[in-house]
């Protein structure tokens, strides 16, 4: 099947460049890292904001690989050996998506207990959860904003207004601490997540 | 209607490049077994014919009739340079639905057999090319679309890109190719842009 086949092949170019995949990571932490020393020791503040910090660092980083995320297939011609070929700039779309979430959110919620024991985080499973629910969201929104700006040079750059006014639903539902907001997260999510593709395709074919 | 079918016919096409007319009443019928040969100056709008043919660019005017499975080897090869060459020809043979005894044959029918093992970021710019034109070959793809087809190739690179040519329209294929002057195409129907 062509999805899994485009999934699989996204995968194993990642997995060469393993460095490429560390560095949203290595940078979510020094985020999280940041705060103890900006705010002081203070362990009931630092555990206060952590959901909030962790949250912001994750959004911070799922900026770091837009450049890499569309850009060059569409300037090798990649994309246009799959137009050619009849296959759907969607079906493209979500299969990067796929394949970029995996990509970006396993080392991330790998690192997670990394961040919570740097910021003295009471309970990690709440965050889990809200994060595995969240990221989706965090590998679309800058896969959007990468094919929006595939054919622009310098591009990069007009990425985080992008990517940032469209995240925020997904970031107040993942810090929020009410009933409920675990499901208007994924709510939220899943809306992005399903868009991302036709939007993204879109993009590109407007771009040509 | 009947010759529809299986025939790629071209009538009345225009395009246009950030809002101006690149070409207009390019019109040309081919059979199977048929070769087009654009040709025409830097700026003509030949490789802007050619991706427009591809579907990769809306026509402004005119109509394209093109029943056939349709394979593209642009100016830009789409490699990888990470993978081995053998690995980037089959992920693109797995999307065309052929397997590896298509790539092995496109490889030989374009000396690549030796370099597969290679990552495709070794290569050299004619290497790339011929890897381009393998991809094509291996698609199974009736329509070819060849832009300048024979840039960077070495003498008898340009003997085995004639010969793939040759036995494609042999087995009822079609070449549409954007060249400067000739490059082997036996008796192809010349398109001045």
């Amino acid at each position: 099947m062509i999805f899994l086949i485009l999934v699989r092949r996204d995968l194993s170019l990642a997995l060469r460049q393993p460095g490429a995949l560390l560095l949203p990571v290595v940078f979510f932490i020094l985020v999280a890292a940041l705060f103890p020393f900006a705010v002081g020791p203070d362990a009931r503040l630092l555990a206060r904001i952590a959901p909030g910090v962790v949250w912001v660092a994750a959004l911070l980083a799922s900026l770091l690989p837009v450049e890499t995320l569309v850009a060059p297939d569409v300037a090798d011609g990649t994309i246009d050996q799959i137009v050619v070929r009849g296959i759907a700039l969607e079906t493209w779309a979500a299969a990067r998506l796929v394949a970029h979430w995996l990509g970006f959110a396993l080392p991330l919620l790998i690192a997670l207990p990394v961040a919570a024991v740097l910021l003295g985080l009471p309970a990690l499973g709440p965050l889990a959860l809200g994060l595995a629910l969240g990221t989706p969201a965090l590998a679309a929104l800058p896969l959007l904003a990468a094919s929006l700006t595939a054919g622009l040079r310098g591009g990069g750059a007009l990425t985080g207004l992008i990517v940032v006014p469209l995240a925020l639903p997904v970031l107040i539902f993942g810090v929020a601490d009410a009933p409920g907001a675990l499901r208007l997260l994924a709510a939220s999510s899943l809306v992005i997540v399903a868009l991302t593709p036709f939007a993204a395709a879109a993009a590109l074919r407007a771009a040509d | 209607m009947t010759a529809t079918a299986d025939t790629l016919i071209v009538t009345d096409l225009a395009a246009d490049r950030g809002g101006r007319r690149v070409f207009g009443r390019v019109g040309f019928t081919v059979d199977p077994g048929g070769a087009v040969q654009v040709e025409g100056a830097n700026g003509a709008g030949k490789s802007t014919l050619l991706r427009v043919l591809a579907g990769l660019l809306p026509a402004a005017e005119g109509r394209i009739n093109n029943p056939f499975v349709t394979a593209l080897a642009g100016h830009d090869t789409a490699l990888k340079p990470g993978p081995t060459l053998a690995s980037e020809l089959t992920h693109w043979a797995r999307l065309d639905g052929t397997d590896g005894s298509a790539v092995a044959a496109a490889a030989a029918a374009f000396a690549l057999t030796p370099l597969l093992e290679l990552p495709a970021g070794f290569l050299s710019s004619g290497q790339r090319r011929r890897a381009a034109l393998a991809r094509v070959a291996a698609s199974g793809a009736v329509l070819w679309l060849l832009d300048e087809p024979d840039a960077g190739l070495d003498t008898a690179s340009k003997a085995l890109l004639a010969t793939a040519i040759a036995a494609h329209r042999g087995g009822g294929g079609i070449v549409v190719a954007v060249t400067h002057g000739d490059i082997g195409i036996a008796d192809p129907q010349r398109v001045q842009l």
